[in-house]
């Protein structure tokens, strides 16, 4: 593999709770024309291909794809839809690049998740329809009286009332997944709810993060259990927002006004559909994680990373996703929280961005938003947030409940 | 670049199969083709899944879905879409991850089932629309290729019977294959003609009929491919374009996405003169009026012509270009993503001499596959080639 991959233009738009002033369209040309002019780039002329992450139920359309070109400047031109997490296609733009076919690729996602009533009932839709979704059933329409900022649709854990059969928000598993993790490893809801405290900290200082706040332990405590062990400010908030990045060739990337940060490595990976016959575990991150270091040599993942950004749509996620990275030892990720290891200004800054925690849930755009902070942070401009002498930065996504998909990229300097 | 080989290919049998789930299907595909080629599921590196719209099953993150059918389970694996299109898209996506070198042997599965969409898949079809423009009107895709089609015949000055003569070709040429769900030895132009006007021009023997099915191809580096193949036919150039949302400010008489994914192609395979170079073609065929449009858009004739070289048999299978061999959509059946089965695993058993009663007698060396999506705005071209 002689050639090396190159992110050089990114762009993102506000990312906010509900945005009824703007059409998912115009959010893709906001966050494509950003990207398209830090890298200095005509998408007419410059970009060879183009990828949207995005699934049909969450767009609400039946064929989305067909509703990609125009707004990102992709029409009469290659460009695909790739149904999974921005990080994979991400992967996807690097694999064409590497065919020494195309030079510059643009990969887009976004979320427009406040078009959906119930978000709930879409995820609902991903179990299988004849041995899972049953135990489920259909989400009661959530009525959203009281704070708009906080316009997850709070799920709650039995709903009753419109049937008599008990119905379960499809988020139980997390509820089950988060039992398992804290039994097995022996960490304590507490120090899960240090994840949030962090994090939601960690978004005052990144003025696109839509849910910074000034919790304490036990504020998330406090919360309503939703799905025991897991409590409402353990979950992460819907958001709507978009991001892009530009990927190019090493010799193109050379050429343009911009400092490029390398993608190293990156790694995917999924463990079987069926809820009952797969692990609790996160393997599908160590598998994908293993993939990603084998590319970008990297030996000693704890001593060579310097920053990470990892899937934290629930707070244990974060935790269970830094021991399955190898970025902590089983059992450790809750002690090195404590330690302040995992804050900014600790020895592996863990999602200075935020994350999902205080930006919010941005479903198929969650990947693309770690790298975007990776990027920003290794290319020095996170303002307030930045960390110091970062070299290679990590960035983990996970496809959401129900599944067990995840990708991973390593960037660097 | 890496080369990139096909080195096996399989496909259930396309009907209405109520009994069996998509994963069973992709298990059904995915186990031909590793017998074919006979590779075990440790073999295979990566996997890529294509499926159209998740509308018709109900199931969100349909690909998540479908994984274990085939044989994902604990591998790197993506799902690719773009509608109509994904049928030969997959195995473009499969093709780069071989020839970027991050894969060496990727299975491409492909899936569809529609008879679980209650009460006729074109349920599904009304929630493509743009939901401000178009959606108010009520559209159907039959219609709207009606307007097509209809363009394209007054453009041109075709008649209706020169068209059917598509329809009654394929049919004919899906005797004898295996998985066929429509082929007819019998049919003639005039039934064509008599059949029930659905929207004027489209008859009822115009369309290709819906169908639940899978298929199943194995592709792979140049090393594996002499390891694992003793004939392997290697993919040569691909290609793939996408025209604006607004189907309303398009002139409809000619693909232009289309040529321009065929351009793309072309230029890979280094191909400079596609109608002597290419031997057959597997235009998509949904409709009999589309595989005309579409050999107009691989540039395998003018603007025009396409239905002059049917009335004149050169695209029988035992004419100077076969145009679609397996019988393709019409004659074979539609499940959306799954017709990689007529467009890309039948270049392949025709190229390798496997095509057993619809093998074309002139010896390929070079088949181009195509299929188109969307709104009738996706293009995606594959080239396969002999040795």
């Amino acid at each position: 593999m002689t050639r090396k991959v190159a992110i050089v233009g990114i762009g993102h738009t506000n990312f906010n709770s509900i945005t009824p002033d703007v059409s998912w369209k115009e959010f893709m040309f906001e966050a494509c024309q950003r990207a398209y002019m830090d890298a200095g780039i005509n998408p007419r002329m410059d970009v060879d291909s183009f990828i949207t992450c995005a699934e049909d139920f969450y767009e609400g359309f039946s064929i989305f794809d067909e509703f990609v070109p125009d707004q990102i400047g992709a029409t009469l031109r290659p460009c695909c839809t790739v149904c999974g997490d921005g990080l994979y296609g991400i992967g996807n733009a690097y694999m064409q690049i590497m065919t020494g076919q195309f030079d510059i690729v643009a990969v887009e996602a976004h979320s427009k998740i406040s078009d959906a009533v119930t978000s709930g009932d879409i995820i609902l839709h991903a179990y299988d329809p004849l041995f899972e979704k049953p135990i489920s059933g259909p989400v009661e329409r959530q009525k959203y009286i009281g704070n708009p900022s906080y316009a997850i649709e709070s799920p709650k854990p039995l709903v009753g009332k419109t049937n008599e059969k008990s119905r379960i928000h499809p988020y139980f598993l997390a509820g089950l997944e988060m039992q398992y993790y804290l039994t097995k490893t022996g960490t304590t809801e507490e120090q899960c709810a240090m994840t949030v405290v962090k994090n939601k900290k960690n978004a005052f200082k990144n003025p696109y993060a839509k849910y910074e706040a000034n919790v304490s332990i036990d504020d998330v405590m406090g919360s309503e259990y939703l799905f025991k062990p897991l409590k409402k400010l353990d979950i992460s908030p819907n958001v709507d927002g978009a991001v892009a990045l530009v990927l190019a060739s090493d010799e193109v990337a050379k050429k343009l006004d911009v400092e490029p940060i390398w993608l190293k490595g990156f790694g995917w990976s999924s463990e079987s559909p069926w809820l009952s016959s797969r692990s609790m575990d996160a393997d599908y991150a160590t598998m994908a994680s293993n993939m990603a270091y084998k590319m970008a040599n990297i030996e000693n993942p704890k001593k060579e990373i310097d920053i990470a950004e990892i899937d934290d749509r629930f707070s244990y996620k974060e935790l269970q996703h830094l021991e399955a990275l190898g970025l902590a030892k089983e059992g450790e990720a809750a002690k090195l929280l404590e330690n302040g290891s995992l804050d900014l200004k600790g020895s592996l800054p863990i999602n200075s961005s935020g994350g999902s925690l205080g930006i919010g849930n941005c479903f198929e755009a969650t990947g693309l938003q770690k790298a975007l902070e990776i990027v920003t942070q290794l290319r020095g401009h996170a303002g307030k947030r930045q960390v110091s002498d970062v070299e290679i930065g990590i960035a983990q996504s996970w496809r959401g409940i129900p599944t067990k998909s995840g990708a991973v990229a390593i960037f660097g300097r | 670049m890496r080369k990139v080989a096909v080195i096996g290919a399989g496909m259930t049998l396309f009907r209405r199969r109520l009994l069996e789930t998509g994963k069973e299907l992709s298990f059904l595909a995915t186990k031909m083709a590793m017998e074919d080629c006979e590779i075990e599921k440790k073999d295979i590196d990566m996997v890529v899944m294509g499926s159209a719209p998740d509308a018709f099953d109900g199931i969100h993150m349909k690909g998540e879905n479908l994984l274990d059918g085939a044989a994902a389970t604990n591998k790197p694996y993506v799902r690719v879409f773009n509608g109509g299109g994904t049928g030969v898209f997959a195995p473009i996506a499969g093709w780069w991850h071989v020839a970027s070198g991050v894969a060496d042997i990727v299975l491409v599965v492909c899936e569809e089932k529609m008879s679980s969409c209650y009460p006729h898949p074109q349920t599904a079809f009304q929630h493509i629309w743009d939901p401000v423009v178009d959606r108010p009107l009520h559209p159907n895709l039959v219609w709207l290729f009606a307007m097509e089609m209809n363009r394209y015949m007054t453009v041109h000055n075709i008649k209706k019977e020169d068209i059917a003569r598509v329809a009654v070709k394929n049919k004919r040429n899906a005797v004898g294959h295996p998985c066929a769900q429509l082929a007819d030895e019998k049919i003639t132009v005039d039934d064509v003609l008599n059949s029930e006007i659905m929207a004027w021009p489209v008859q009822r023997l115009d369309i290709s009929p819906p169908s639940d099915g899978a298929s199943a191809l194995i592709i792979c580096s140049e090393e594996k491919a002499k390891q694992f193949s003793q004939d392997p036919i290697w993919i040569d150039g691909v290609g793939w374009n996408i025209d604006s949302t607004m189907w309303t400010n398009r002139d409809l008489y000619f693909p232009r996405y289309v040529a321009n994914a065929a351009k793309m192609a072309y230029k890979m395979s280094r191909i400079q003169d596609p109608r002597k170079e290419i031997d057959f073609a597997e235009p998509y065929d949904p409709f009999d009026y589309k595989e005309l449009h579409h050999m107009e858009g691989l540039l395998l004739c003018d603007k025009g012509e396409a239905p002059i070289l049917t009335r004149e048999g050169v695209t029988q299978r035992d004419g100077d270009l076969p145009i679609c061999p397996s019988g393709g959509l019409l004659g074979v059946g539609n499940p959306i993503a799954a017709t990689m089965g007529q467009k890309v695993c039948e270049l392949y058993w025709q190229l390798s001499g496997k095509a057993g009663k619809r093998q074309i007698p002139t010896d390929p060396q070079v088949g181009v596959g195509q299929a188109w999506g969307d709104i009738m705005q996706m293009g995606t071209v594959i080239v396969l080639r002999r040795g």
